[in-house]
């Protein structure tokens, strides 16, 4: 199969134009489990140690180094678990389906990389509700691979390694990709966040014991560092932010898709306007705004796009990568409409738990509600910020939070950076007559 | 119609056996109880108690926090049109808006019918296909108009081919007695006897 010559640079999504690579044969004939092979041959921490040279980031949101999230599990506390978060929701996002779809044997088989270099027992795979192809893609994946002896008793033979796939399926809840409410999930139990600490389920998880909970894409690398080295996997990208990617460019771009880049030396230049990528705005239109890094992330603009994709640079500019989404947005777009709508979003998906993100975002969407009806008041504005404050106060990035985890500081970030650029479009919303409200005293203000 | 029937319970002991801790298989099986009657039915939620060795209400609470668990009957088919930002910037508002007056009905609605039920739904990860839309779960992509009035023409017909309301998953995962390692239990396990492995071995 010819390839662009950048296409040699894909290590997780080599097989997308691989028509059987879902299936063992394709898989296996593909290179498939030669990872595993090869993990089996070498110790178990040795194993980890290639993981940590490779500086692999976490892939799900947060970016949190996989190495050493690893390293977090209190010793010689048994049983450990592995818990794949495959809940991928956060809006913008689209990799995680893919990799599941497309490739699940590489998920699988990090999976087993995984749990034979920390000693995890048994393996849960989450898969989002919603994801029905995503769900039995994996249910073929895993009966062919047992059947063929990769997965459960007696791992390729091996009489002291046996792990078992448990494939799990969620219903319905944004919020269930926050690791903790993934666990609470998995347990049988409404999905809400626990309390931190303990920060990590790492030292206290699933049943109570110490459980590693990583993306899917994060897992889907192992095969590829531990086949060709960490120190291999180390040299590609940038220093901070090592190996490959995969964002989806979505919103008003030409051709949007899912592309595999190099991780840290991509800038967003490259990937919005490149034509081997999402090809630019469309004709006739320029860039009013981005989100880098999903629905949570705090805007960029035009002055943003030589930022490379390297989560620490973005991280100084004051956003995040994230989840890998990048959405762009052109001038034709009603940034009210659009802020509505990423604030709408967090005020239905809060689980309720903590207070300042229940009734913060669900007020934030209230006043942008009658803003956009025509109904605003002047010191609406000031009340948006009032109520962000409250939700995180300051402000500031990274958020400050007053809550368990970090859907309601979420809100705030479209709001503090389209009320900052575009406020003019804010207040083109409010009627020309102040709006008179009577308030529950029968005073009107 | 109600209780899981015998070939789901056996189903449902498979699932149950794939967990160290009953209760985990609870959202599973509300999964498969709303497979078997195209929403959870309050029979169903208690059996399932009995099942994982819980209450009714401890059932409920869990069902009734997840957007796909229905405890009222839907129409055959949940349409779900994405209303995510990416799918916004390109014109979900407008489809579900037209949707909304085509079928007469608002989200949450059922047509009269009884074949669709509406739903505007957040992000369904298929954000480079915008505006799209799942039917039980199934993807449409790039939905225009036309094709909104063609997919509803289609399900009225019962030609478009969908599974009904349920139905997930056509491959269930399925481990012969052979194959399964034997789940790991919270309690009683000792350190994995492969972590014994040290460099010099070279593995086996």
């Amino acid at each position: 199969m010819s390839a662009p010559a950048d296409q040699d640079l894909r290590i997780i999504t080599s097989r997308f134009d691989v028509d059987d690579g879902h299936t063992l044969a394709g898989y296996e004939r593909t290179g498939g489990y030669a990872g595993l092979r090869r993990a089996l041959e070498m110790a178990p921490a040795e194993v980890h140690g290639e993981v940590r040279t490779a500086s692999l980031l976490g892939r799900g949101g947060a970016g949190f180094p996989a190495g050493v999230k690893w390293g977090f599990c209190p010793p010689g506390v048994w049983p450990r678990y592995l818990v794949v978060n495959g809940d991928e929701s956060e809006p913008g996002t689209y990799k995680d389906r893919l990799l599941m779809e497309r490739d699940p044997h590489q998920l699988i088989e990090g999976c087993l990389i995984a749990c034979y270099a920390l000693g995890l027992s048994q393996c849960f795979l989450y898969v989002r509700g919603e994801m029905a192809h995503a769900q039995e893609r994996l249910a073929a994946a895993l009966n062919e691979a047992y059947e063929a002896g990769y997965v459960g008793r007696n791992v390729l033979g091996a009489d002291d390694f046996s792990v078992d796939i448990t494939l799990h399926w969620g219903a319905g809840a944004y919020i269930v990709g926050e690791e903790t409410a993934l666990i609470e999930s998995l347990e049988g139990n409404r999905g809400m966040p626990r309390l931190k600490p303990p920060y990590f389920p790492a030292s206290i998880g699933l049943y109570g014991k110490p459980t590693i909970v990583n993306n899917v894409e994060t897992l889907a690398n192992l095969p590829w560092i531990v086949s060709n080295g960490g120190a291999a996997f180390a040299a590609m990208g940038a220093h901070n932010s090592t190996g490959t990617r995969v964002f989806a460019v979505s919103g008003h771009v030409v051709s949007p898709g899912v592309f595999e880049v190099p991780f840290g030396t991509t800038t967003f230049r490259d990937i919005i306007f490149d034509p081997r990528y999402a090809g630019g705005t469309r004709p006739g239109r320029t860039l009013k705004t981005f989100i880098p890094g999903g629905a949570s992330a705090p805007w960029f603009f035009e002055e943003h796009l030589d930022i490379p994709l390297e989560k620490a640079t973005v991280d100084q500019a004051g956003s995040m990568l994230g989840s890998g989404a990048i959405v762009v947005m052109d001038d034709t777009t009603d940034v009210v409409k659009a802020c509505h709508n990423v604030v709408r979003f967090f005020a239905r998906e809060s689980c309720g738990k903590c207070t300042p993100c229940r009734e913060g975002t669900s007020w934030l969407e209230k006043i942008l509600s009658r803003i956009l009806a025509g109904q605003g008041r002047l010191q609406d504005l000031d009340l948006l910020m009032d109520v962000c404050d409250n939700i995180s106060p300051g402000i500031h990035w990274p958020p400050r939070q007053t809550t368990i985890c970090p859907l309601g500081p979420s809100a705030v970030s479209p709001i503090a950076s389209a009320l900052e650029r575009f406020r003019s479009e804010f207040e083109a919303y409010l009627p020309a007559t102040p709006v008179s409200v009577t308030t529950t005293s029968g005073v009107a203000t | 119609m109600a209780r899981l029937n015998p070939a789901n319970l056996t189903v449902a002991q498979e699932i149950i056996g794939r967990y160290p801790v009953t209760r985990s298989a609870l959202i599973p099986l509300l999964h498969l109880a709303q497979e078997q009657d195209g929403y959870v039915t309050e029979d169903a939620m208690a059996h399932i108690a009995e099942l994982v060795g819980v209450t009714p209400a401890e059932v409920m609470g869990t069902c009734s926090f997840y957007e796909m668990l229905k405890r009222e009957p839907v129409g055959d088919y949940m349409v779900n049109i994405c209303n995510g930002i990416s799918c916004h910037l390109l014109g979900s508002s407008e489809l579900i808006h037209y949707a909304e007056t085509t079928l007469g009905v608002r989200p949450g609605g059922t047509t009269d019918d009884g074949k669709i039920t509406l739903e505007a739904v957040e992000c369904i990860a298929a954000c480079t296909e915008a505006p799209c839309l799942q039917v039980n779960y199934r993807y449409r992509n790039l939905v225009t108009t036309e094709d909104f009035d063609q997919l509803v023409g289609e399900l009225r017909a019962g030609t478009a081919g969908f599974a009904p309301h349920g139905k997930l998953a056509k491959v269930r995962q399925h481990v012969g007695e052979d194959r399964w390692a034997g789940v790991s239990h919270p309690d009683g396990q000792g350190e994995p006897a492969w972590m014994a492995r040290n460099p010099s071995d070279n593995g086996d």
